[in-house]
């Protein structure tokens, strides 16, 4: 049978195409995105035969979940920041607060993420450098001093020790009076993309587990507005994956807690409404923007499917978005700004619910205020200059984001396919298979920038000889030097019995089965530091050492 | 005749292993034997790991900002074990400010994002020590 559409396009290829393409033929031969999907020449009714486009607020929220888009609420603008000690990073934040940013974000430490005190060997010259170093209580105390816990949320780029991390903010909360049942915040809290990609890991992958469940667990009863997990693709696509591996593997990770969950005793619609995501918006600009739209859907119906979820909640992907910081440039740092501007645009016309912009100077170090100032304004441009928050998913029905978005969502099945075969994404990762999926595609790509099938201005094409550098902010030394002193004071003012008590008393539950929040927040409230919580959980179950695979 | 032989290290608390990893693989494509650490490595154990491996040449991957601390206590520590003619490179996110202290240390190459493979894939053959029987 030969349809209108057929006809037109046959018509087209003979008398249009083929006679221009014999006069100029295309720059390349095959075109494919940044991740390396081949992308057709034109897409048209044909390539979305058969395509439903469902209503924006309505299953499976293909385009969106909010029936008005960004008419009633813009995306909340959260800059990422952590740096030095927490009177350094508390200055930051309300620089940030009044330059109208309507979030926190806190950067973390490495000591910190790998819950391990600045006097620890293993601390050397990491305290304060990439993120901010908080130890105790006291810490968390002074980076939100002046900071009311009640009017802002606040997210927390920590895994291995969120349940400790967590525990100091809500002390800090019950300190400044604040009911923890309106405390609303997101906590990454996601273990699986560490020992994928990111490798900030301390205890192995099912105890780790076990962590994630009781703050699931726990949340559901005390911090109802909380969002207890941010599952995220952020860290697998800096890793090197593709757009459709980020997706696949992060939405995987999102089944698998949930199973998680539910085998922990817990009702999926008890503590799926307050999962979230987050996604990277990396360069390609279409790739990215079906990417979140193929999530919503793949989110929903699994979530329908698999678990039965009831709660429209539990359906319903809400996601952060931040720019891709791999895709930025030592090299012309300027560009950075163009990059992420168009990086920040995707994740807009993709509904992120909130998001991150990248400063420029990023690939150099930790950003300036300045840099990190022009970085919000970039997302203040978009949302009040640009009009693309004032339609509704303002793509939808475009026959190449539509064709796009549906072969995310089938590449994506394929993934599911494979690990549930495995068994589910535990054994998956214990057998290293997203692992090595991610350093192939990693390799892949740099072959593609050193043949320069993959252009990246600045860098391997248009470069510039005798670049002036840019001011960027150096981090020195002395937060570690105030943070240990902080910490020896820290060991003369607290009552170490009381602190040795909860520590056996944490020491205890973990034996057991009982959730593992009410002792970690005695332990917290004796002034207990991370170390010394981590240490006790590191002696009970035991630490992860990855099998190093090239 | 014998290939180069090179450890790769990932010392510090960081994680981010891509840039060691696709370093490695790179390497091994040029021809050399590549042996990869693994995460969290202290510098006793990098310069165990270069002893027993007969490293020719040990790279270092560090985005932490770490590297003030890392770099001279490593460097002080091959020089112990007679490793001084071992070639050290290291690549990641090191400040201006900060190249002249690493060489200063013994540190040869500093590779900072967006080098070429090929750049350092030649910077290792011209300057990594010469040996009887090296490729």
């Amino acid at each position: 049978m030969t349809t209108v559409a057929d006809t037109s396009r046959q018509r087209w290829t003979r008398d249009t195409l083929e006679p221009a393409l014999a006069a100029s033929p295309e720059r390349q031969s095959v075109f494919t995105t940044i991740s390396g999907r081949a992308i057709e020449r034109l897409y048209t009714a044909e390539d979305v035969a058969g395509l439903e486009l469902p209503v924006p607020g309505a299953f499976p929220y293909t385009r969106g979940i909010h029936p008005t888009g960004y008419r009633g609420k813009l995306w909340t603008m959260r800059q990422f920041a952590g740096f030095g000690t927490p009177g350094d990073t508390n200055a930051r934040y309300k620089t940030l607060l009044r330059a109208g940013g309507t979030g926190l974000s806190v950067a973390f430490d490495l000591p910190t993420l790998m819950g391990r005190d600045p006097d620890d060997p293993l601390s050397l010259g990491e305290v304060g450098k990439c993120g901010v170093n908080v130890t105790s209580l006291a810490d968390m105390e002074a980076l939100f001093d002046g900071i009311d816990l009640g009017r802002i949320t606040t997210s927390m780029t920590i895994n291995s020790p969120a349940a400790m991390i967590f525990a100091m903010y809500l002390v800090v909360a019950e300190k400044q009076g604040v009911d923890w049942r309106t405390l609303s915040g997101t906590l990454q809290n996601d273990i699986l993309k560490e020992f994928i990609a990111q490798k900030e890991y301390i205890f192995p992958p099912r105890p780790s587990m076990r962590l994630i469940t009781d703050i699931f667990g726990f949340c559901a009863r005390k911090t109802p507005r909380w969002n207890t997990i941010s599952v995220s693709g952020y860290h697998i696509r800096e890793a090197g994956s593709t757009a459709l591996q980020e997706l696949a593997f992060t939405l995987r990770d999102g089944l698998e807690y949930v199973q998680w969950g539910v085998d922990a005793g817990l009702s999926v619609d008890d503590f799926a409404p307050r999962m979230s995501f987050f996604f990277n918006a990396h360069s390609d600009f279409f790739e990215e923007i079906a990417k979140c739209r193929a999530a919503r859907k793949i989110w929903a119906e699994a979530m329908r499917d698999r678990f039965g979820a009831k709660d429209e909640r539990s359906l319903k992907l809400r996601f952060h978005s931040q720019t891709a910081g791999a895709s930025l440039t030592a090299q012309q740092p300027y560009n950075n700004v163009v990059r992420t501007a168009l990086q920040a645009l995707s994740a807009v016309l993709g509904g992120a619910n909130s998001l991150h912009t990248n400063s420029l100077d990023e690939a150099l170090a930790l950003p300036t205020a300045a840099a990190a100032t022009l970085a919000l304004r970039t997302q203040q441009i978009i949302a009040y200059e640009s009009g693309v928050a004032d339609v509704v998913d303002p793509l939808g029905g475009s026959y190449f984001v539509e064709a796009l978005t549906r072969e995310m969502e089938e590449g994506a099945q394929a993934y599911f396919r494979t690990i549930d075969e495995m068994g589910g994404m535990v054994e998956a990762i214990e057998r290293g298979y997203p692992q090595r999926e991610i350093a192939e595609s990693a390799y892949r790509f740099q072959q593609r920038v050193e043949r320069r099938e993959q252009v990246i201005v600045g860098v391997n094409d248009f470069v510039e000889q005798d670049e002036r550098g840019i001011e960027i902010l150096y981090v020195d030394e002395s937060a570690s030097g105030t943070q240990l002193a902080k910490l020896e004071a820290l060991g003369r003012s607290r009552d170490a019995d009381a602190v040795s008590r909860s520590l056996d008393a944490l020491r205890a539950a973990a034996h057991t089965s009982e959730n593992l929040m009410p002792p970690i927040l005695d332990a917290v409230r004796a002034y207990a530091t991370i170390g010394e919580m981590c240490d006790v959980l590191r002696d009970v179950f035991g630490e992860y050492e990855e099998i190093p695979v090239i | 005749m014998r290939k180069l032989r090179v450890v790769i290290a990932k010392p510090g608390l960081d994680g981010h292993d891509r840039g060691a990893k696709v370093v490695a693989r790179a390497l091994r494509d040029a021809g050399m034997e590549v042996i990869y650490t693994g995460l969290r490595q202290t510098p006793e154990q990098i310069a165990s790991a270069a002893l027993q491996e007969d490293a020719d040449v040990v790279g270092l991957s560090i985005l932490s900002g770490a590297h003030n601390h890392i770099v001279p206590r490593l460097m002080s520590l091959l020089k112990e074990k007679g490793l001084d003619d071992v070639l050290v490179v290291i690549g990641g996110i090191i400040p201006d400010l900060d190249i002249p202290k690493l060489k200063a240390t013994g540190v040869k190459g500093v590779f900072l994002p967006g080098t070429p493979m090929q750049e350092i894939v030649d910077f290792i053959v011209g300057n990594a020590r010469a040996r009887d029987g090296y490729a």
